[in-house]
């Protein structure tokens, strides 16, 4: 603790890391230089900069690599056409998620089939630990790192797909990457990059009961746009947060690029370290005591600034749906479909527009008439066990009147919601007990909407076509998910 | 990749916001393990409504996208820039693109191009009026030509370089092998390793 004397006359900051603080004695001016505080993100990022030059970006180190079937096969190919090799296998992980079928059985799409043996032939070739379909490490990218303890607090993390963000919840800094930068990575294990502005979102207030970390995220995506988080990384703060679970946590964090940031993070503490405690891949013994002494370090300073600051209020918000074709068109479930008159901004309006055309949706239908034929429960968004149990609660002793895929987001997901019995209450009220995958999430498997239907979705995008070609998506939390699968529409679970 | 100096060209105006990666090359043409053929996907969904812009025979061979805010949000699929630059695409105009996409675009030497929204506007008013108007595109100037119309725009120093240079960016990097190797040998004795 800094103790201060005279009264504050001013502060400038001189640089990054430095501020010229500016005293009054009684008249007579002081001035002194101090160090800034540092933002959670910005001590992660100094902590992995291999090489700083002016003018250039950083070289960046990457602790963990996770890849996946569908954007790193191009990547092996660019590193044996310039005879390259995988620098850290022993940093890198792959698992098969995007193509498989929830169903047992092989793939039956000869080209999903392709690129899965693509990926079991490349790890092979390089030595990187696979986790194949059927094996039981096998589920979503985004969930087994974390379920292994492979993600933790203070890394770097990244992974040729967007939703890399989710694993910002353990306070790493975690991004989504494109294929020539997979294979950056393979070859160097680092990654050049320009430092991002960091945004803090804080959230004060509680959440009110039967409103969750999906309605939090949904929320906040429609109040600053899908674009509103472009060039930052968003560090999200406040009681809301830090009384999030984990695996809330994890849902936050991985709609970060739906607000178009490049990361999303929260800062570790005690619920991050009992997560990770005992988990494979975590510290043991004094390593653990020496990793938790440090990962307590890893919290914005008091002083820190950040370059953008957003509010909301927790206590205010309701269970949240969208109604459009990006992630931001979104209202509270009790409210009705915007009009397109109601947006001021030009470029809104003719998104609303369209999106309500695409959408078959006509203004001021209140979103609870809004029926849907299929609901989705999964995805690295919503596919752990908690979203399994909450969808479970609700669904025990009721009956679905749509189709209901439940798919657990990883193999141990799936066995340890057998182990409580959540299966059996799923396929008692009519629904659909799947493997564990993307499915619906993505429309790269079988597992889709057919062009017009409409889906409620606990995934991360209602995009035109995501689930399926024509498919028309309402992105929605697991809560709400199964109340309208009891109802076949748009429905909160206290409307049961 | 490509150097890319000085690019002119017809353009194409695509009157529409957040155009997300699902919809420059949507899902299913991902399964390709190839590099190539991905021309095929580029908005393929967009395409069969024959009143789409890129269905106007006026447009053909352009190479110049010129889009509203928010090109390329959403999935890091490299694929849609893969789409873009195979389809005939050299430089896509928007007020604001999805970081990630403008990324994978730097790394591919698809020249990705950040104007004001008014300005990206004027544009596309421009070569809907006349649609065999050229636009050039300079990096050495940074700036975009259109007839009266003269647009600077902003674009770092290094990846400029490296586009005019069309260096590869992980030669680069591994000019540093040694700052990697001493920064590995400091690295934290905890952190997880995967085998």
């Amino acid at each position: 603790m800094q103790t201060q004397y005279g009264n504050a006359a001013g502060t400038v900051s001189i640089s990054r890391y430095f501020r010229l603080i500016i005293r009054d004695f009684g008249g007579e001016r002081k001035e002194a230089i101090t160090i800034m505080g540092r933002t959670l993100a910005e001590k992660v990022w100094e902590k992995h900069v291999v090489r700083h030059a002016e003018g250039e970006p950083d070289v960046l180190y990457i602790d963990l690599h996770l890849i996946h079937e569908v954007t790193s096969p191009q990547a092996f190919d660019g590193l044996r056409l310039s005879g390259r090799t995988v620098r850290r296998p022993d940093l890198t992980i792959a698992t098969e998620d995007h193509n498989v079928p929830t169903v047992l059985g092989p793939i039956a799409d000869v080209v999903s089939r392709t690129q899965v043996e693509t990926l079991r032939k490349n790890t092979a070739e390089f030595g990187i630990r696979l986790h194949p379909m059927g094996d039981a490490g096998q589920g979503v990218v985004h969930i087994i790192g974390p379920q292994f303890g492979l993600t933790q607090p203070g890394m770097t993390v990244v992974c040729g797909d967007s939703h890399t963000s989710t694993h910002g919840a353990f306070g790493a800094l975690a991004f989504g990457i494109g294929t020539s930068e997979v294979e950056h990575v393979l070859a160097t294990q680092t990654l050049p990059a320009y430092r991002p502005k960091t945004m803090a979102i804080e959230v004060s207030g509680e959440l009110p009961v039967g409103v969750t970390a999906k309605d939090l995220i949904l929320a906040i995506i429609a109040q600053i746009g899908t674009g509103g988080g472009q060039g930052y990384i968003v560090e999200y703060r406040g009681e809301a947060v830090r009384k999030l679970s984990m695996e809330g946590r994890m849902t936050v964090c991985n709609m970060s690029i739906e607000a178009g940031a490049r990361a999303g993070m929260i800062a570790p503490d005690e619920t991050t370290f009992e997560y990770l405690r005992g988990r494979p891949h975590a510290p043991t013994g004094e390593a653990w005591d020496e990793a938790v002494e440090y990962w307590k370090s890893l919290r914005s300073d008091d002083d820190a600034e950040f370059d953008k600051v957003v509010h909301i209020d927790a206590s205010t918000l309701t269970p949240f749906v969208t109604w459009g074709t990006n992630p931001g068109q979104g209202a509270p479930i009790g409210s009705a479909v915007p009009s397109p008159e109601d947006f001021t901004d030009p470029v809104q309006r003719s998104a609303a527009e369209r999106a309500l055309e695409y959408m078959g949706l006509a203004a001021g239908t209140p979103l609870r008439d809004v029926e849907v034929d299929t609901v989705f429960v999964g995805s690295c968004t919503n596919g752990r066990i908690e979203d399994l149990r909450a969808a479970a609660e609700i669904l025990r002793g009721r009956t679905v009147v749509t189709r209901t895929l439940i798919v657990p987001g990883s193999m141990q997901v799936k066995k340890a919601a057998e182990e409580e019995g959540l299966h059996e209450v799923f396929k008692a009220a009519g629904a659909e007990w799947r493997e564990a995958g993307c499915s619906m999430c993505l429309g790269m498997n079988p597992d889709t909407l057919q062009p017009g239907e409409r889906s409620a979705s606990t995934s991360n995008r209602n995009f035109e076509g995501r689930q399926g070609k024509g498919g028309r998506t309402h992105l929605v939390s697991p809560q709400v998910a199964a109340a309208t699968a009891v109802t076949g529409r748009l429905t909160a679970p206290a409307d049961l | 990749m490509d150097a890319f100096t000085t690019h002119t060209g017809r353009a194409v105006p695509l009157r529409r916001s957040n155009v997300d990666t699902d919809q420059i090359i949507p899902a299913v043409w991902l399964k390709q393990v190839s590099r190539t053929g991905f021309e095929k996907g580029l908005f393929s969904a967009w395409r069969e409504d024959p009143a789409f812009v890129l269905n106007d025979p006026a447009y053909e061979g352009a190479s110049i996208l010129v889009s509203g805010p928010d090109f390329g949000t959403g999935s890091s699929r490299e694929h849609a820039v893969w789409a873009l630059q195979q389809y005939g695409f050299r430089v896509v105009i928007s007020a604001r693109f999805g970081d990630i996409f403008r990324n994978n675009s730097t790394k591919m030497g698809l020249l990705p191009v950040v104007l004001p929204a008014d300005v990206v506007e004027r544009i596309q008013a421009a070569v809907e009026a006349d649609q065999a108007a050229e636009v050039t595109v300079d990096l050495v100037e940074r700036q975009v030509r259109l007839g009266d119309l003269v647009a600077d725009f902003e674009i770092d120093d290094y990846t400029r370089w490296r586009l005019m240079e069309g260096l590869d960016d992980i030669g680069l990097t591994l000019r540093h092998k040694d700052d990697i190797a001493a920064y590995e040998s400091g690295r934290q004795p905890w952190l997880p390793t995967t085998v």
